[in-house]
């Protein structure tokens, strides 16, 4: 069943400048949906007029299927989580848990009731009666999550609600945000400009650009097939290497530095734009053996992270990284052997930033079914 | 090998504690080189005039003010016994009474409903706060008109309804509610602008969140905007509190303490007293009795009400 339906849906401030256009999307009961995209994509707004917060300039909103557009925001029967957690600074936990069911006049034993499971859940118990500002970062994070659990609204959304937290927090709220999702049912709506977070927690993420929808699917989707340059730079980190390409004498040319043999039956489709840009992730930048080793580059940075290495190179204008398993002993400076394949390659159209070609070989290697 | 040792010397000889100490006198010196201008303007207008308000005030005085006859705690014996300041105490207490809740009640009505964003919202917001640009001798003259027995707007007014007229400023029983609506009017617009300011610096996502809630207009003011107030609300209460104690311009232009005593308020007895009167040591005082009544009232204001208040 569709939870929330958007047909399209735009926004526009002062009846011109349209920070969201057109957008199409339906989000299904149980979901956990994740809005992703840099700061002035329009994410928030999008929430927002789902909450009811923001006026739909054009287009329609459903949620159970009932057109909302009219509907002030606690008609919605949503519940919803801030950035800064407007938490209200002069009530307890325990009343600021407590104030929808209040306004809403639940009878007081229901409330106590209610107040009692969710406080367990979220290991609230012991703080009830304190205020905001005594508690830590992570306890008012899980107050506001409280509050919105409380209402038993069917779908939340929640506005970056991490981004406050410092990163281990961070990493440790994901997890509980998402076993709380799975555990009360809810469908969720999860705006955030973090990408790990959209990968790590989504069923489905849909990445906004400019007001506009860039990709809708799933993460891995989203990692090995980015529709266009836009998506391609911006799930994965490091992010995806990049480069001008042209196809030279059956042979693929980098940056005008890097020549890659290209399978000619590939050739006709690549020759057909005019500009071509080429993308490999930072893991497919193999380290070269005697056998296969096609290139070799000058390392210029090394960031040793302890389970994996990181070295840059410079590769025309651009710098690309690449991302070897264990610890390597390189320096600044050394030149070490590397295995790129065409295979590896996603090809985009430049002008357009369309994907042409996703890279083959990921299908066949690492995708392991359980 | 000679250069070292000269080095070595030099350091065992400097002495941390007095460089130290010439450093915190140094800046000493500075700290107080900022402070002199006020310093020396509160010495000549503040300190000064207190002290020897204190000093006259357990003497007798002639007419330019030299004292005369030490007379200790009499002045104040006597204005205890004495009926009109007992008069004007009851008065300006009512007048307090009057102007205080009157003034903020009404300010914060106009800035709750002068905080929504409407097109237009801002020529209300100039119109409410309007009066803090005008004087009190102007206001007062504006209301002499409006209070004018038979020219005046309000009996006018009162006419055509078919009422009789009121001696607004004449009539005992009136004249110091007319003085106190013409003061509640000269206050808002301080008041309003105070008000609205910390009305506009609650954070919209309280609001948001409780419109998700499903909270109502009137639950949202209750339980989020008069608390998230409440330290705006205590400094105003604070300062207009005082400032109607401190009374004097209206009650001059409008009524100079008349009809009947009934509105004169205790800065204005204590002008009477000491340049009409010449009395200045039973002026000062009454001035000292008024200093410490706004004293103690400041005080317990501060004991009770910052429980109460929330500070973010």
């Amino acid at each position: 069943m569709k939870q929330v339906e958007l047909m399209d849906v735009s926004k526009a401030y002062e009846k011109q400048q349209y920070v969201l256009d057109e957008i199409n999307l339906s989000i299904e009961e149980g979901e956990f949906f994740v809005l992703v995209g840099p700061s002035g994509s329009g994410k928030s707004t999008l929430l927002r007029m789902i909450a009811g917060l923001e006026d739909i300039t054009d287009g329609t909103l459903k949620i159970n299927d009932k057109v909302v557009n009219h509907l002030p925001p606690k008609d919605r029967n949503l519940s919803m989580v801030f950035q800064n957690y407007a938490l209200y600074p002069h009530l307890t936990v325990e009343q600021n848990i407590l104030f929808g069911l209040n306004a809403k006049k639940v009878n007081k034993k229901e409330q106590q009731k209610r107040l009692k499971e969710t406080a367990e859940m979220m290991g609230l118990r012991n703080y009830l009666k304190r205020k905001p500002k005594q508690l830590s970062g992570g306890q008012r994070q899980r107050v506001a999550l409280a509050r919105s659990v409380v209402s038993e609204s069917p779908l939340c959304l929640m506005d970056e609600p991490l981004s406050n937290l410092d990163a281990k927090l961070r990493a440790h709220m994901r997890i509980e945000i998402r076993r709380l999702q799975k555990r009360l049912g809810l469908t969720m709506v999860y705006v955030t400009h973090d990408q790990v977070e959209a990968m790590t927690m989504g069923d489905r993420i849909m990445v906004l650009d400019n007001g506009k929808i860039q990709q809708v699917g799933e993460p891995i989707t989203l990692y090995n097939e980015p529709a266009n340059l836009f998506v391609a730079s911006f799930i994965g980190s490091p992010k995806m290497n990049m480069g001008n390409a042209a196809i030279i004498d059956q042979k693929l040319v980098i940056e005008g530095v890097l020549k890659i043999p290209v399978d000619p039956a590939d050739v006709a489709t690549l020759t057909k734009n005019n500009g071509l840009t080429v993308g490999i992730r930072a893991e497919h930048i193999f380290q070269g053996t005697s056998e296969n080793t096609t290139h070799e580059l000058e390392v210029i940075n090394v960031e040793q992270l302890g389970n994996e290495t990181l070295l840059t190179f410079e590769i025309g204008k651009e710098l690309w990284t690449a991302k070897w398993l264990g610890q390597w002993r390189v320096d600044v400076g050394d030149k070490v052997p590397v295995h790129i394949s065409t295979k590896n390659i996603s090809f985009f159209d430049t002008e357009s930033g369309q994907l042409m070609k996703p890279a083959s070989i990921i299908n066949e290697q690492e995708v392991v079914a359980i | 090998m000679n250069e070292m040792t000269i080095h070595r010397e030099s350091l065992a000889t400097v002495d941390f504690e007095k460089v130290k100490k010439r450093q915190r006198m140094g800046s000493f010196f500075k700290g107080i080189l900022f402070l002199l201008p006020s310093i020396v303007l509160f010495s000549v207008f503040l300190f000064y005039p207190m002290v020897r308000t204190i000093y006259l005030s357990f003497f007798l005085t002639d007419n330019s003010g030299v004292p005369t006859v030490f007379v200790g705690l009499d002045n104040f014996t006597n204005i205890f016994s004495s009926p009109i300041f007992q008069q004007s105490l009851q008065s300006t207490i009512l007048f307090v009474l009057y102007t205080v809740p009157g003034a903020i009640l009404i300010s914060l009505f106009l800035a709750v409903i002068a905080n929504e964003k409407l097109r237009g919202i801002g020529i209300f917001r100039t119109m409410f706060s309007s009066t803090m640009g005008i004087s009190v001798a102007a206001a007062s003259v504006f209301w002499m008109f409006l209070f004018h027995p038979t020219m005046g707007w309000l009996n006018q007014l009162l006419q055509v309804v078919g009422l009789d007229g009121i001696g607004w400023l004449t009539d005992p029983k009136w004249a110091l509610l007319s003085v106190s609506i013409s003061t509640v009017w000269m206050n808002i617009g301080f008041t309003f602008l105070i008000l609205l300011g910390g009305l506009q610096s609650i954070d919209s996502y309280l609001y948001e969140s409780a419109d998700i809630d499903g909270a109502g207009y009137f639950y949202k003011l209750r339980r989020i905007t008069i608390p998230m107030l409440s330290p705006t609300l205590f400094f105003v209460v604070t300062v207009t509190l005082i400032n109607a104690f401190q009374t004097f311009g209206q009650i001059d232009m409008l009524t100079r303490g008349g009809p009947q005593n009934e509105t004169n308020l205790i800065v204005y007895s204590i002008y009477q007293e000491a340049f009409m009167n010449y009395q200045y040591g039973t002026a000062s005082a009454q001035a000292i009795i008024l200093f410490l009544i706004i004293l103690v009232i400041t005080i317990v204001q501060f004991k009770l009400g910052e429980r109460k208040v929330h500070y973010q």
